[in-house]
């Protein structure tokens, strides 16, 4: 394994560098009847789930067809998606936002091969490597975060959870038979770069023991002042311990204020609150992000903690498909899972889903939480 | 023979959804085979210390990596996120992990050379294992060791005239949805818009001069595919301020059964015939709609644009041809205060190049926030540390009925004193004349 330079002089940083050239102009990367229709599209049709068809005011077609896919891929997958661009589409593909794959065809009669090409491969192991699916009214690819593969604060997997919630729900992505469009997410820690706190239902990681400290370590790896004021609760002060004859500065932690943030973490490395036990998952649910109809929402606890079950965390999945299944039996045609709950009334959802409601789930953080008891004597026995 | 025993992982390779068990065990087949002479530059078996390192992660119910160091390329102080195994002696292909996050393009649109001429830049200087793509947008090489990340930034730059998205306390990245390329209710060009800003803004992406991350995102119509109104602290929401353009013939078609409802996307539901009544003018949120006489009215005036009726029956009913953008503020993720969604700050305006009008409101933002702003504070928490009023104030905007809900149901307004007349300056013992200790 020998180095192999790619001409970056490291005596010379500055010689020949090339920087702020941004991303690629988007331009270059159009398939032929998106550049020559863009912004002249006339109206477009789901024929069946995964299968788009758009139609633009001058007649062209362009026909999509969407496939799910791990958002972590590796380069031999992203090459076969590559043959399958040129086979199928001249050599253009997209992904959308919630790590769908999109082929597009400008024909009607390329469409049916092209799935037969899709659905035709599986990996090694059995799963699809292509299934089409994921629009309309039916239950799209899960958007999530890093997890275990590469994140340092997370209470969560992301991509295994995914798997085994995309396994359970693999008919609705396949299908368009709910109410509406479902969204489900995952963040893996309550930083939520996955941001899932507008998802119809949302797979959260979180911790619930208070941070570790390396009183030994603190002081030398972290800034006290920074851990100090990354609490949201101001739980942290700075204190003076002592370990065998040395005298540290380090920090003290008041353990009842703690809220699991795991933000001191990210600011200090020596307040670990990663615990097999202490880690699991809390369901959120009736978030949206449209404004269709109602104005966008937050999700909501729905249930305070699901331990990690790995390697397909079954009380999860199960929690999530009981709730697809009663908004499917009960919401109106295009109501949305939050606009579902909001109607019956949250006593009411608790009630269909069988969900426990516990203590947990009355919000008590600062102001927010008065807007959220119920002040009113309107509710449902 | 796998380097690593991965029992429970490999109980994940089961199920139709894609496993990316399997994909990852793939690449660490091909590596081993090397069909194509590839001179690796980071270790060969990387890919099955991955899978390693994850099983042990299943196998404790905890991550295994460390916290980010200080790595980087020359001059930017962002699109690298160091990554350490805290198991380096098990795990020696990932004692190193580096994240290198590459600027996608706008709409994630791509052709396939370049997509493998990518894939061979990272097959040979990193794990071979990416995102497709990351929670931002970004396109994310996913492991590398410290000595190549300049080695890769050098040759993205040199040979594939591509740059690297942004991390830490910078612009992030910013993403679009498909708008005008696919999409028949995109009201502006995201992408031209999303591809403008972030070149104009190469500075900030790269070079960390903020209290905190920033996120611009680019939704064409208010169904807002990309969540910018939730996640971003800048949102750009096409919108229209003129009529729904209606075409009667297509209304009668969908009443009569001809185009499917909901562009289709119900087809495998039991929902019986189309009832533009209960289906439509029912769910108006404005009541702003009526069918009578095989007529579709709409009191376009009471409309709020919140799009169920165009979605319903796109080939009859289709946005104003006045289009332009809403600009709401503010929006993040729940750390550290609680989750908020975005507020609007600017109602309309036009999408027209240079695009000056959105540029003066983002640049007056920025002022503003990194004048005030505390540490790790983000736009939306300033906003509400400060208050709405104190951002007007700032980007000198004027208040309008839009930018509430409803007025404050409080009455502690906190009053200026040029805001009443004859100031705050007054005589006690003039007072006393007329009234008594």
């Amino acid at each position: 394994m020998a180095f192999v330079s790619s001409g970056y002089n490291p005596e010379k940083p500055m010689e020949n560098r090339i920087t702020d050239i941004g991303p690629k102009h988007y331009e270059q990367f159009y398939p032929p009847v998106i550049k020559a229709n863009k912004g002249k599209w006339a109206y477009h049709e789901v024929l069946q789930a995964g299968v788009l068809k758009h139609v633009a005011e001058s007649g062209d077609e362009v026909y999509t067809v969407r496939c799910g896919g791990a958002r972590l891929m590796s380069v031999t997958h992203i090459r076969e998606i590559c043959e399958i661009a040129d086979k199928h589409c001249d050599g253009y593909v997209r992904w959308t936002t919630r790590n769908n794959i999109e082929f597009m065809v400008d024909a009607e009669a390329k469409v049916k091969p092209l799935i037969d090409d899709l659905e035709s491969r599986k990996f090694a192991g059995g799963s699809y490597k292509f299934p089409v699916g994921g629009t309309g009214a039916g239950i799209t690819n899960i958007v999530h975060t890093q997890g275990w593969i590469h994140c340092h604060t997370p209470a969560t997997d992301a991509s295994g959870p995914v798997k085994a919630a995309m396994d359970v729900l693999f008919d609705d992505f396949k299908s368009m038979r709910l109410p509406a469009h479902l969204r489900v997410s995952l963040a893996c820690c309550l930083n939520m770069c996955g941001a899932v706190h507008c998802s119809d239902i949302a797979i959260l990681g979180y911790h619930r023991k208070p941070p570790m400290l390396d009183h030994e370590y603190l002081d030398k790896m972290c800034e006290i002042p920074l851990a100090v004021a990354a609490c949201p609760t101001a739980a942290i002060r700075p204190t003076k311990v002592e370990i065998g004859d040395k005298k540290l500065n380090s920090v003290a932690v008041k353990q009842e204020r703690c809220m699991f943030c795991g933000n001191c973490y990210t600011m200090c490395p020596s307040m670990p609150l990663a615990d097999t036990e202490g880690d699991g998952i809390v369901i959120m649910a009736g978030g949206k992000v449209s404004n269709r109809i109602s104005y966008p929402k937050f999700s909501k606890v729905v249930v305070a903690f699901l331990p990690n079950e790995v390697p397909r965390w079954e009380s999860t999945t199960d929690c999530i498909k009981n709730m697809v299944e009663a908004y499917a039996a009960g919401a109106n045609k295009y109501e949305r899972f939050g606009e579902w709950a909001e109607r019956i009334g949250w006593e009411r959802f608790f009630d269909v889903t069988g969900l426990e409601f516990t203590h947990h789930l009355i919000d008590d953080f600062r102001d927010p939480a008065y807007y959220t008891w119920r002040q009113t004597s309107q509710f449902k026995f | 023979m796998a380097k690593h025993e991965t029992p429970l992982l490999d109980q994940l390779e089961s199920g139709p959804w894609p496993s990316f068990v399997s994909d990852i065990k793939q690449e660490a087949e091909n590596r081993a085979k090397n069909a194509n002479n590839v001179e690796f530059q980071v270790k060969q078996d990387v890919c099955e210390d991955i899978l390693g390192v994850l099983e042990l992660s299943y196998k404790h119910g905890r991550t295994h990596w460390k916290h980010g160091g200080i790595v980087g390329v020359f001059g930017y102080g962002g699109g690298v996120i160091g990554r350490y195994c805290d198991q380096p002696e098990m795990f020696p292909g990932v004692a190193h992990f580096h994240t290198i996050r590459v600027n996608q393009p706008a709409g994630k649109f791509y052709n396939t050379e370049w997509l493998r001429n990518l894939c061979d830049l990272w097959e040979f200087r990193g794990s071979g294992i990416t995102n497709m793509h990351g929670s931002t947008g970004d396109i994310v090489f996913l492991g590398t060791v410290t000595e190549q990340l300049e080695e890769i930034f050098f040759e993205l730059t040199h040979k594939h005239g591509q740059d690297l998205g942004g991390s830490g306390s910078n612009l992030r990245t910013p993403s679009d949805c498909i708008g005008e390329a696919r999409c028949e209710y995109a009201c502006y060009d995201t992408q031209a818009l999303c591809h403008f800003l972030t070149n104009e803004y190469q500075d900030e992406l790269h070079r960390p001069a903020f209290p905190y991350k920033f996120k611009f995102k680019f939704d064409g119509c208010p169904n807002c595919c990309v969540a910018s109104i939730a996640r971003s602290d800048m949102s750009f929401i096409g919108t229209w301020r003129d009529d729904i353009q209606v075409d009667q013939e297509a209304v009668a078609a969908y009443v009569g059964g001809e185009f499917p409802p909901n562009a289709g996307a119900h087809k495998d539901g039991n929902w019986g015939p189309f009832d533009i009544q209960k289906e439509v003018i029912d769910l108006c949120p404005t009541d702003c709609m009526k069918y009578e006489d095989g007529k579709l009215e709409i009191n376009n005036k009471e409309c709020t644009r919140c799009m169920h009726c165009i979605n319903v029956m796109p080939r009859a009913l289709k946005k104003g041809k006045e289009t332009g953008l809403s600009i709401l503020v503010g929006a993040k993720a729940p750390i550290l205060d609680g989750a908020q969604m975005g507020s609007l700050l600017v109602p309309f305006v036009k999408v027209e190049e240079p695009y000056e009008e959105i540029t003066e409101v983002i640049e007056a933002i920025w002022d503003w926030w990194m004048e005030e702003g505390k540490n790790r504070e983000r736009l939306g928490e300033l906003i509400k540390r400060q208050g709405f009023q104190a951002m007007l104030d700032a980007v000198g905007i004027d208040p309008v009925p839009q930018h509430v809900k409803e007025p404050r149901s409080n009455p502690y307004i906190f009053w200026k004193e040029d805001e009443v007349p004859g100031g705050w300056q007054r005589d006690v013992n003039e007072f006393r004349k007329y009234h008594q200790r």
